[in-house]
Protein backbone atom coordinates (compact mmCIF):
# COMPACT_ATOMS: atom_id res chain seq x y z
CA UNK A 1 0.00 0.00 0.00
CA UNK A 2 2.06 2.89 -1.28
CA UNK A 3 -0.96 5.11 -1.08
CA UNK A 4 -1.70 5.79 2.56
CA UNK A 5 -3.49 9.01 1.59
CA UNK A 6 -6.53 7.16 0.37
CA UNK A 7 -6.46 4.45 2.99
CA UNK A 8 -9.80 5.45 4.50
CA UNK A 9 -11.44 5.53 1.11
CA UNK A 10 -9.96 2.18 0.09
CA UNK A 11 -11.29 0.69 3.32
CA UNK A 12 -14.73 2.11 2.62
CA UNK A 13 -14.61 0.56 -0.85
CA UNK A 14 -14.06 -2.83 0.71
CA UNK A 15 -10.41 -3.34 -0.23
CA UNK A 16 -9.30 -6.04 2.16
CA UNK A 17 -5.59 -5.36 1.90
CA UNK A 18 -6.17 -1.71 2.78
CA UNK A 19 -8.26 -2.78 5.76
CA UNK A 20 -5.56 -5.20 6.93
CA UNK A 21 -2.94 -2.44 6.69
CA UNK A 22 -5.15 -0.01 8.55
CA UNK A 23 -5.62 -2.49 11.38
CA UNK A 24 -1.83 -2.84 11.69
CA UNK A 25 -1.37 0.92 11.73
CA UNK A 26 -3.99 1.22 14.45
CA UNK A 27 -2.48 -1.61 16.44
CA UNK A 28 0.96 0.01 16.25
CA UNK A 29 -0.46 3.44 17.11
CA UNK A 30 0.91 4.98 13.95
CA UNK A 31 -0.25 8.51 13.06
CA UNK A 32 -1.47 7.39 9.60
CA UNK A 33 -3.76 4.90 11.31
CA UNK A 34 -5.15 7.52 13.66
CA UNK A 35 -5.73 9.87 10.73
CA UNK A 36 -7.54 7.25 8.64
CA UNK A 37 -9.62 6.20 11.62
CA UNK A 38 -10.59 9.82 12.23
CA UNK A 39 -11.85 9.96 8.66
CA UNK A 40 -13.70 6.67 8.99
CA UNK A 41 -15.19 7.29 12.40
CA UNK A 42 -18.41 8.94 11.17
CA UNK A 43 -19.16 5.73 9.28
CA UNK A 44 -18.87 3.56 12.37
CA UNK A 45 -21.52 2.88 14.98
CA UNK A 46 -23.63 0.52 12.88
CA UNK A 47 -22.21 -2.91 13.61
CA UNK A 48 -23.60 -5.30 16.17
CA UNK A 49 -20.67 -6.07 18.46
CA UNK A 50 -20.71 -9.36 20.31
CA UNK A 51 -18.10 -10.21 22.93
CA UNK A 52 -17.21 -13.83 23.49
CA UNK A 53 -15.34 -14.66 26.67
CA UNK A 54 -14.66 -17.57 28.98
CA UNK A 55 -11.88 -19.63 30.49
CA UNK A 56 -9.11 -21.10 28.30
CA UNK A 57 -10.16 -24.30 26.58
CA UNK A 58 -13.91 -23.82 26.92
CA UNK A 59 -14.23 -23.62 23.14
CA UNK A 60 -14.40 -19.90 22.42
CA UNK A 61 -12.67 -20.07 19.04
CA UNK A 62 -14.63 -23.11 17.91
CA UNK A 63 -17.88 -21.48 18.92
CA UNK A 64 -16.98 -18.19 17.23
CA UNK A 65 -16.26 -20.22 14.09
CA UNK A 66 -19.68 -21.87 14.34
CA UNK A 67 -21.44 -18.58 15.06
CA UNK A 68 -19.86 -16.94 12.03
CA UNK A 69 -20.80 -19.91 9.86
CA UNK A 70 -24.38 -19.84 11.10
CA UNK A 71 -24.66 -16.07 10.57
CA UNK A 72 -23.31 -16.41 7.03
CA UNK A 73 -25.61 -19.31 6.19
CA UNK A 74 -28.87 -17.41 5.81
CA UNK A 75 -30.67 -14.12 6.06
CA UNK A 76 -32.05 -13.07 9.40
CA UNK A 77 -35.27 -11.03 9.46
CA UNK A 78 -34.16 -9.52 12.78
CA UNK A 79 -31.23 -7.86 11.02
CA UNK A 80 -33.50 -6.31 8.40
CA UNK A 81 -31.28 -7.25 5.50
CA UNK A 82 -31.90 -9.23 2.35
CA UNK A 83 -28.62 -11.12 2.58
CA UNK A 84 -26.59 -12.77 5.32
CA UNK A 85 -24.65 -10.31 7.46
CA UNK A 86 -20.96 -9.81 6.83
CA UNK A 87 -18.96 -10.91 9.84
CA UNK A 88 -15.63 -9.72 11.22
CA UNK A 89 -13.82 -11.58 13.95
CA UNK A 90 -11.23 -10.08 16.26
CA UNK A 91 -9.50 -12.81 18.23
CA UNK A 92 -7.22 -11.75 21.07
CA UNK A 93 -4.55 -14.02 22.52
CA UNK A 94 -2.09 -13.17 25.28
CA UNK A 95 1.34 -11.65 24.73
CA UNK A 96 4.25 -13.09 26.67
CA UNK A 97 5.07 -10.86 29.63
CA UNK A 98 8.75 -11.71 29.10
CA UNK A 99 9.47 -11.56 25.39
CA UNK A 100 6.45 -9.54 24.23
CA UNK A 101 5.88 -12.22 21.60
CA UNK A 102 2.70 -14.19 21.17
CA UNK A 103 1.28 -17.30 19.57
CA UNK A 104 -2.01 -16.37 17.97
CA UNK A 105 -3.74 -19.70 17.53
CA UNK A 106 -7.41 -18.87 17.21
CA UNK A 107 -7.40 -19.30 13.44
CA UNK A 108 -6.74 -23.02 13.88
CA UNK A 109 -10.42 -23.39 14.82
CA UNK A 110 -11.65 -21.01 12.15
CA UNK A 111 -10.56 -22.75 8.98
CA UNK A 112 -14.15 -23.23 7.82
CA UNK A 113 -14.41 -19.49 7.25
CA UNK A 114 -11.64 -19.38 4.69
CA UNK A 115 -12.70 -18.39 1.19
CA UNK A 116 -15.77 -16.42 2.28
CA UNK A 117 -15.41 -12.80 1.18
CA UNK A 118 -18.05 -11.80 3.74
CA UNK A 119 -15.80 -12.81 6.61
CA UNK A 120 -12.62 -11.15 7.90
CA UNK A 121 -10.61 -12.66 10.73
CA UNK A 122 -7.93 -10.73 12.56
CA UNK A 123 -5.79 -12.04 15.41
CA UNK A 124 -4.43 -9.61 17.96
CA UNK A 125 -1.93 -10.02 20.77
CA UNK A 126 -2.95 -8.46 24.07
CA UNK A 127 0.37 -6.52 24.23
CA UNK A 128 0.45 -6.10 27.97
CA UNK A 129 -3.17 -5.17 28.48
CA UNK A 130 -4.71 -7.12 31.34
CA UNK A 131 -8.46 -6.92 30.89
CA UNK A 132 -8.72 -9.67 28.28
CA UNK A 133 -8.42 -7.38 25.26
CA UNK A 134 -5.63 -5.35 23.68
CA UNK A 135 -5.51 -1.56 24.02
CA UNK A 136 -6.25 -1.18 20.33
CA UNK A 137 -9.14 -3.66 20.19
CA UNK A 138 -11.82 -0.98 20.41
CA UNK A 139 -10.24 1.01 17.58
CA UNK A 140 -9.83 -2.11 15.48
CA UNK A 141 -13.53 -2.83 15.99
CA UNK A 142 -14.35 0.75 14.95
CA UNK A 143 -12.36 0.29 11.74
CA UNK A 144 -14.12 -2.99 10.92
CA UNK A 145 -17.44 -1.31 11.70
CA UNK A 146 -16.66 1.58 9.33
CA UNK A 147 -15.51 -0.94 6.70
CA UNK A 148 -19.11 -2.17 6.68
CA UNK A 149 -19.02 -5.38 8.68
CA UNK A 150 -22.44 -5.85 10.18
CA UNK A 151 -21.58 -8.24 12.97
CA UNK A 152 -18.27 -8.09 14.84
CA UNK A 153 -17.37 -10.99 17.09
CA UNK A 154 -14.66 -10.14 19.60
CA UNK A 155 -13.05 -13.13 21.25
CA UNK A 156 -11.11 -12.30 24.41
CA UNK A 157 -8.04 -14.05 25.72
CA UNK A 158 -8.86 -17.08 27.81
CA UNK A 159 -10.36 -15.24 30.74
CA UNK A 160 -10.30 -16.16 34.40
CA UNK A 161 -12.45 -14.26 36.81
CA UNK A 162 -11.73 -10.60 36.35
CA UNK A 163 -11.10 -10.02 32.65
CA UNK A 164 -14.31 -8.12 32.17
CA UNK A 165 -13.27 -5.31 29.81
CA UNK A 166 -15.22 -6.93 27.02
CA UNK A 167 -18.53 -5.92 28.61
CA UNK A 168 -17.66 -2.29 28.00
CA UNK A 169 -16.80 -2.93 24.38
CA UNK A 170 -19.67 -5.10 23.21
CA UNK A 171 -23.42 -4.78 22.84
CA UNK A 172 -23.92 -8.37 23.90
CA UNK A 173 -21.53 -10.37 26.04
CA UNK A 174 -21.53 -14.12 25.76
CA UNK A 175 -19.79 -16.03 28.53
CA UNK A 176 -18.78 -19.59 27.72
CA UNK A 177 -18.37 -22.28 30.33
CA UNK A 178 -17.72 -25.95 29.95
CA UNK A 179 -18.48 -28.91 32.21
CA UNK A 180 -16.16 -29.48 35.15
CA UNK A 181 -14.91 -25.92 35.45
CA UNK A 182 -15.63 -25.46 39.12
CA UNK A 183 -18.15 -25.71 41.90
CA UNK A 184 -21.04 -23.50 42.87
CA UNK A 185 -18.86 -21.11 44.85
CA UNK A 186 -16.93 -20.31 41.68
CA UNK A 187 -20.22 -19.50 40.06
CA UNK A 188 -21.26 -16.91 42.64
CA UNK A 189 -17.99 -15.03 42.78
CA UNK A 190 -18.06 -11.54 41.36
CA UNK A 191 -16.69 -10.92 37.93
CA UNK A 192 -17.11 -12.76 34.73
CA UNK A 193 -20.55 -14.28 35.29
CA UNK A 194 -21.95 -10.87 36.14
CA UNK A 195 -21.17 -9.50 32.72
CA UNK A 196 -22.95 -12.28 30.84
CA UNK A 197 -25.97 -11.40 28.75
CA UNK A 198 -25.99 -14.98 27.56
CA UNK A 199 -24.41 -17.97 29.24
CA UNK A 200 -23.33 -20.90 27.15
CA UNK A 201 -22.32 -24.32 28.41
CA UNK A 202 -20.22 -25.63 25.57
CA UNK A 203 -19.10 -29.28 25.22
CA UNK A 204 -22.63 -30.14 26.31
CA UNK A 205 -22.12 -33.70 25.15
CA UNK A 206 -19.61 -34.27 27.93
CA UNK A 207 -20.46 -35.70 31.34
CA UNK A 208 -21.28 -33.01 33.84
CA UNK A 209 -22.97 -30.65 31.39
CA UNK A 210 -26.33 -30.89 33.14
CA UNK A 211 -24.64 -30.23 36.44
CA UNK A 212 -22.87 -27.16 35.04
CA UNK A 213 -26.18 -25.80 33.80
CA UNK A 214 -27.79 -26.43 37.19
CA UNK A 215 -24.98 -24.69 39.06
CA UNK A 216 -25.10 -21.69 36.75
CA UNK A 217 -28.87 -21.49 36.98
CA UNK A 218 -28.69 -21.60 40.77
CA UNK A 219 -26.10 -18.84 40.73
CA UNK A 220 -28.29 -16.68 38.53
CA UNK A 221 -31.34 -17.36 40.72
CA UNK A 222 -29.34 -16.44 43.78
CA UNK A 223 -28.59 -13.10 42.21
CA UNK A 224 -32.25 -12.63 41.41
CA UNK A 225 -31.22 -13.29 37.85
CA UNK A 226 -29.56 -9.92 37.75
CA UNK A 227 -26.79 -11.37 35.59
CA UNK A 228 -26.34 -8.72 32.92
CA UNK A 229 -25.81 -5.12 33.92
CA UNK A 230 -29.08 -4.06 35.45
CA UNK A 231 -30.82 -6.97 33.78
CA UNK A 232 -33.50 -7.17 36.45
CA UNK A 233 -34.97 -3.77 35.74
CA UNK A 234 -34.78 -4.37 32.03
CA UNK A 235 -36.52 -7.72 32.11
CA UNK A 236 -33.76 -9.62 30.36
CA UNK A 237 -33.50 -13.08 31.83
CA UNK A 238 -29.97 -14.30 31.19
CA UNK A 239 -30.51 -17.54 29.29
CA UNK A 240 -28.28 -20.58 29.67
CA UNK A 241 -27.76 -22.39 26.41
CA UNK A 242 -26.01 -25.65 25.64
CA UNK A 243 -23.83 -26.13 22.60
CA UNK A 244 -21.40 -28.59 21.10
CA UNK A 245 -19.16 -26.41 18.96
CA UNK A 246 -17.44 -29.35 17.30
CA UNK A 247 -20.72 -30.54 15.78
CA UNK A 248 -22.64 -27.29 15.60
CA UNK A 249 -25.32 -28.58 17.96
CA UNK A 250 -27.23 -25.75 19.62
CA UNK A 251 -25.55 -23.05 17.55
CA UNK A 252 -28.66 -22.06 15.66
CA UNK A 253 -30.54 -21.53 18.92
CA UNK A 254 -27.61 -19.46 20.16
CA UNK A 255 -27.72 -17.19 17.11
CA UNK A 256 -31.47 -16.74 17.57
CA UNK A 257 -30.90 -15.82 21.21
CA UNK A 258 -28.17 -13.32 20.29
CA UNK A 259 -30.51 -11.63 17.86
CA UNK A 260 -33.25 -11.63 20.47
CA UNK A 261 -30.90 -9.86 22.86
CA UNK A 262 -30.06 -7.36 20.14
CA UNK A 263 -33.75 -6.65 19.73
CA UNK A 264 -34.15 -6.34 23.46
CA UNK A 265 -31.34 -3.78 23.54
CA UNK A 266 -33.09 -1.72 20.91
CA UNK A 267 -36.49 -2.00 22.52
CA UNK A 268 -35.23 -1.08 25.98
CA UNK A 269 -33.01 1.80 24.92
CA UNK A 270 -29.96 -0.12 26.10
CA UNK A 271 -28.51 -0.19 22.59
CA UNK A 272 -27.75 3.52 22.72
CA UNK A 273 -26.69 3.37 26.34
CA UNK A 274 -24.18 0.61 25.71
CA UNK A 275 -22.94 2.43 22.64
CA UNK A 276 -22.37 5.47 24.82
CA UNK A 277 -20.51 3.38 27.39
CA UNK A 278 -18.31 1.96 24.64
CA UNK A 279 -17.38 5.40 23.42
CA UNK A 280 -16.82 6.63 26.96
CA UNK A 281 -14.50 3.71 27.69
CA UNK A 282 -12.46 4.45 24.56
CA UNK A 283 -12.36 8.17 25.31
CA UNK A 284 -11.32 7.65 28.93
CA UNK A 285 -8.51 5.30 27.96
CA UNK A 286 -7.12 7.72 25.39
CA UNK A 287 -7.44 10.70 27.65
CA UNK A 288 -5.60 8.88 30.40
CA UNK A 289 -2.76 7.87 28.06
CA UNK A 290 -2.51 11.30 26.54
CA UNK A 291 -2.52 13.17 29.84
CA UNK A 292 0.08 10.85 31.29
CA UNK A 293 2.31 11.31 28.27
CA UNK A 294 1.99 15.07 28.10
CA UNK A 295 2.46 15.37 31.83
CA UNK A 296 5.62 13.27 31.70
CA UNK A 297 6.92 15.31 28.78
CA UNK A 298 6.48 18.52 30.78
CA UNK A 299 8.42 17.35 33.81
CA UNK A 300 11.95 18.59 34.43
CA UNK A 301 14.61 15.98 33.84
CA UNK A 302 14.74 13.50 36.68
CA UNK A 303 11.70 14.68 38.63
CA UNK A 304 9.76 11.50 37.99
CA UNK A 305 12.70 9.15 38.49
CA UNK A 306 13.70 10.90 41.74
CA UNK A 307 10.17 10.46 43.02
CA UNK A 308 10.17 6.83 41.93
CA UNK A 309 13.43 6.29 43.83
CA UNK A 310 11.92 7.80 46.97
CA UNK A 311 8.93 5.47 46.70
CA UNK A 312 11.25 2.52 46.16
CA UNK A 313 13.09 3.50 49.35
CA UNK A 314 9.71 3.54 51.09
CA UNK A 315 10.04 7.20 52.03
CA UNK A 316 6.70 7.89 50.38
CA UNK A 317 3.70 5.82 49.45
CA UNK A 318 2.73 5.78 45.76
CA UNK A 319 -0.41 7.77 46.61
CA UNK A 320 1.54 10.46 48.45
CA UNK A 321 4.07 10.60 45.63
CA UNK A 322 1.37 11.16 43.03
CA UNK A 323 -0.25 13.83 45.20
CA UNK A 324 3.06 15.65 45.42
CA UNK A 325 3.80 15.22 41.72
CA UNK A 326 0.52 16.67 40.51
CA UNK A 327 -0.07 19.38 43.11
CA UNK A 328 3.42 20.85 43.41
CA UNK A 329 3.78 21.41 39.69
CA UNK A 330 7.15 23.08 38.97
CA UNK A 331 7.10 26.62 37.55
CA UNK A 332 9.69 26.02 34.87
CA UNK A 333 7.60 23.77 32.61
CA UNK A 334 6.83 25.03 29.08
CA UNK A 335 3.08 24.83 29.75
CA UNK A 336 2.70 26.04 33.31
CA UNK A 337 -1.05 26.64 33.30
CA UNK A 338 -2.02 23.04 32.93
CA UNK A 339 -5.31 21.79 34.27
CA UNK A 340 -5.22 19.51 37.27
CA UNK A 341 -4.86 15.84 36.41
CA UNK A 342 -8.18 14.03 36.49
CA UNK A 343 -8.83 12.19 39.70
CA UNK A 344 -11.28 9.85 38.12
CA UNK A 345 -10.33 8.82 34.63
CA UNK A 346 -12.10 5.48 34.77
CA UNK A 347 -15.63 4.83 35.75
CA UNK B 1 11.21 5.26 15.93
CA UNK B 2 11.11 1.65 17.03
CA UNK B 3 10.01 -0.82 14.40
CA UNK B 4 6.59 -2.38 14.79
CA UNK B 5 6.33 -5.86 16.26
CA UNK B 6 7.17 -8.47 13.62
CA UNK B 7 4.14 -10.55 12.65
CA UNK B 8 4.67 -14.00 11.21
CA UNK B 9 2.27 -16.57 9.78
CA UNK B 10 3.36 -20.18 10.26
CA UNK B 11 1.41 -22.54 8.06
CA UNK B 12 1.49 -26.14 7.00
CA UNK B 13 0.31 -26.51 3.42
CA UNK B 14 -0.56 -29.88 2.00
CA UNK B 15 -1.38 -33.15 3.60
CA UNK B 16 1.39 -34.21 5.94
CA UNK B 17 0.31 -34.16 9.55
CA UNK B 18 3.56 -33.57 11.37
CA UNK B 19 3.55 -30.14 12.95
CA UNK B 20 6.14 -30.51 15.68
CA UNK B 21 8.68 -28.56 13.64
CA UNK B 22 6.20 -25.79 12.89
CA UNK B 23 5.32 -25.52 16.57
CA UNK B 24 8.98 -25.34 17.62
CA UNK B 25 9.58 -22.53 15.15
CA UNK B 26 6.44 -20.72 16.27
CA UNK B 27 7.59 -20.97 19.86
CA UNK B 28 11.12 -19.77 19.05
CA UNK B 29 9.80 -16.75 17.18
CA UNK B 30 7.42 -15.99 20.04
CA UNK B 31 10.33 -16.08 22.49
CA UNK B 32 12.14 -13.65 20.21
CA UNK B 33 9.28 -11.18 20.73
CA UNK B 34 7.37 -11.78 17.50
CA UNK B 35 3.64 -12.29 17.10
CA UNK B 36 3.10 -15.63 15.44
CA UNK B 37 -0.19 -16.56 13.84
CA UNK B 38 -0.36 -20.33 13.70
CA UNK B 39 -2.98 -21.72 11.35
CA UNK B 40 -2.73 -25.43 11.93
CA UNK B 41 -2.53 -28.39 9.59
CA UNK B 42 -3.62 -29.02 6.04
CA UNK B 43 -3.92 -25.54 4.68
CA UNK B 44 -4.38 -24.84 1.00
CA UNK B 45 -2.27 -22.12 -0.67
CA UNK B 46 -5.49 -20.10 -0.95
CA UNK B 47 -6.10 -20.32 2.80
CA UNK B 48 -2.51 -19.34 3.54
CA UNK B 49 -2.56 -16.33 1.25
CA UNK B 50 -5.89 -15.16 2.63
CA UNK B 51 -4.70 -15.50 6.22
CA UNK B 52 -1.49 -13.63 5.37
CA UNK B 53 -3.59 -10.79 3.97
CA UNK B 54 -6.07 -10.53 6.83
CA UNK B 55 -3.33 -10.73 9.42
CA UNK B 56 -1.05 -8.32 7.49
CA UNK B 57 2.04 -10.34 8.36
CA UNK B 58 5.61 -9.43 7.42
CA UNK B 59 6.68 -13.05 7.05
CA UNK B 60 5.12 -16.35 6.00
CA UNK B 61 6.85 -19.55 7.08
CA UNK B 62 5.77 -22.75 5.34
CA UNK B 63 6.52 -26.11 6.91
CA UNK B 64 6.48 -28.90 4.36
CA UNK B 65 7.56 -32.48 4.99
CA UNK B 66 5.60 -34.17 2.26
CA UNK B 67 7.87 -33.51 -0.72
CA UNK B 68 5.19 -31.43 -2.40
CA UNK B 69 7.08 -28.16 -1.98
CA UNK B 70 7.65 -27.63 -5.70
CA UNK B 71 3.88 -27.75 -6.21
CA UNK B 72 2.84 -25.79 -3.12
CA UNK B 73 5.41 -23.01 -2.83
CA UNK B 74 4.93 -21.53 -6.33
CA UNK B 75 1.17 -21.38 -5.68
CA UNK B 76 1.63 -19.49 -2.42
CA UNK B 77 4.10 -17.08 -4.06
CA UNK B 78 1.74 -16.49 -6.96
CA UNK B 79 -1.25 -15.85 -4.73
CA UNK B 80 0.58 -13.51 -2.40
CA UNK B 81 1.72 -11.46 -5.40
CA UNK B 82 -1.72 -11.48 -6.97
CA UNK B 83 -3.24 -9.91 -3.88
CA UNK B 84 -0.59 -7.20 -3.66
CA UNK B 85 1.54 -8.82 -0.99
CA UNK B 86 4.73 -9.30 -2.95
CA UNK B 87 6.66 -7.66 -0.12
CA UNK B 88 5.90 -10.51 2.32
CA UNK B 89 9.06 -12.48 3.10
CA UNK B 90 8.70 -16.20 2.56
CA UNK B 91 10.62 -18.92 4.38
CA UNK B 92 10.35 -22.67 3.93
CA UNK B 93 11.22 -25.33 6.46
CA UNK B 94 11.09 -29.10 6.35
CA UNK B 95 12.56 -31.82 4.22
CA UNK B 96 13.76 -30.13 1.05
CA UNK B 97 16.32 -31.83 -1.26
CA UNK B 98 19.40 -29.72 -1.93
CA UNK B 99 18.67 -29.73 -5.65
CA UNK B 100 15.48 -27.77 -5.04
CA UNK B 101 17.06 -25.01 -2.99
CA UNK B 102 18.09 -22.84 -5.96
CA UNK B 103 14.67 -23.32 -7.53
CA UNK B 104 12.89 -22.18 -4.38
CA UNK B 105 15.18 -19.18 -3.99
CA UNK B 106 14.59 -18.28 -7.62
CA UNK B 107 10.88 -18.20 -6.81
CA UNK B 108 11.59 -15.57 -4.19
CA UNK B 109 11.90 -17.74 -1.10
CA UNK B 110 14.15 -15.92 1.35
CA UNK B 111 15.70 -19.00 2.91
CA UNK B 112 15.13 -22.72 3.47
CA UNK B 113 15.75 -24.45 6.78
CA UNK B 114 16.14 -28.20 7.07
CA UNK B 115 16.50 -30.52 10.05
CA UNK B 116 19.27 -29.34 12.33
CA UNK B 117 18.91 -25.64 11.56
CA UNK B 118 19.24 -23.80 14.85
CA UNK B 119 16.35 -21.71 16.10
CA UNK B 120 18.82 -18.85 16.73
CA UNK B 121 19.73 -18.82 13.05
CA UNK B 122 16.11 -18.90 12.00
CA UNK B 123 15.13 -16.06 14.35
CA UNK B 124 18.07 -13.98 13.15
CA UNK B 125 17.26 -14.56 9.47
CA UNK B 126 13.61 -13.69 9.94
CA UNK B 127 14.46 -10.51 11.79
CA UNK B 128 17.08 -9.54 9.25
CA UNK B 129 14.70 -10.11 6.34
CA UNK B 130 12.03 -7.89 7.87
CA UNK B 131 14.13 -5.13 9.35
CA UNK B 132 16.43 -4.92 6.35
CA UNK B 133 13.43 -4.30 4.17
CA UNK B 134 11.85 -1.87 6.61
CA UNK B 135 14.96 0.28 6.59
CA UNK B 136 15.09 0.35 2.82
CA UNK B 137 11.45 1.29 2.41
CA UNK B 138 11.54 3.92 5.13
CA UNK B 139 14.34 6.01 3.63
Amino acid sequence: MADLENLAQAVREGQRLALARLLSLIENEQPQGEAALAELYPHSGRAYIVGVTGAPGTGKSSLVNELAKALRAKTYPALQASRPPSVAIVAVDPSSPFSGGAILGDRIRMRDLSGDAGVFVRSMASRGSLGGLAHATASVADALDAAGFEVILIETVGAGQAEVDIARHAHTTLVIESPGMGDDIQAIKAGILEIADLLVVNKADMPGAENAVRVLRAALDLAGNAGGRGARELEWQVPILQTVATTGQGVEALVEMLLRHRQHLHASGQWNERGRQRVAAALDARLRDRLTQSWLARQPEGRYSDMLARVVRRELSPAAAVAELVTAEPEAGPAAGLPAAPTRAGR
Amino acid sequence: MSLPTIRVLIAKPGLDGHDRGAKIIARALRDAGMEVVYTGLRQTPEMIAEAALQEDVHVVGLSILSGAHMALVPRVVEMLRAQGQGQVRLFVGGIIPDDDLPKLKALGVEDVFGPGASTETIVARVRQAVEGRAQVSRT
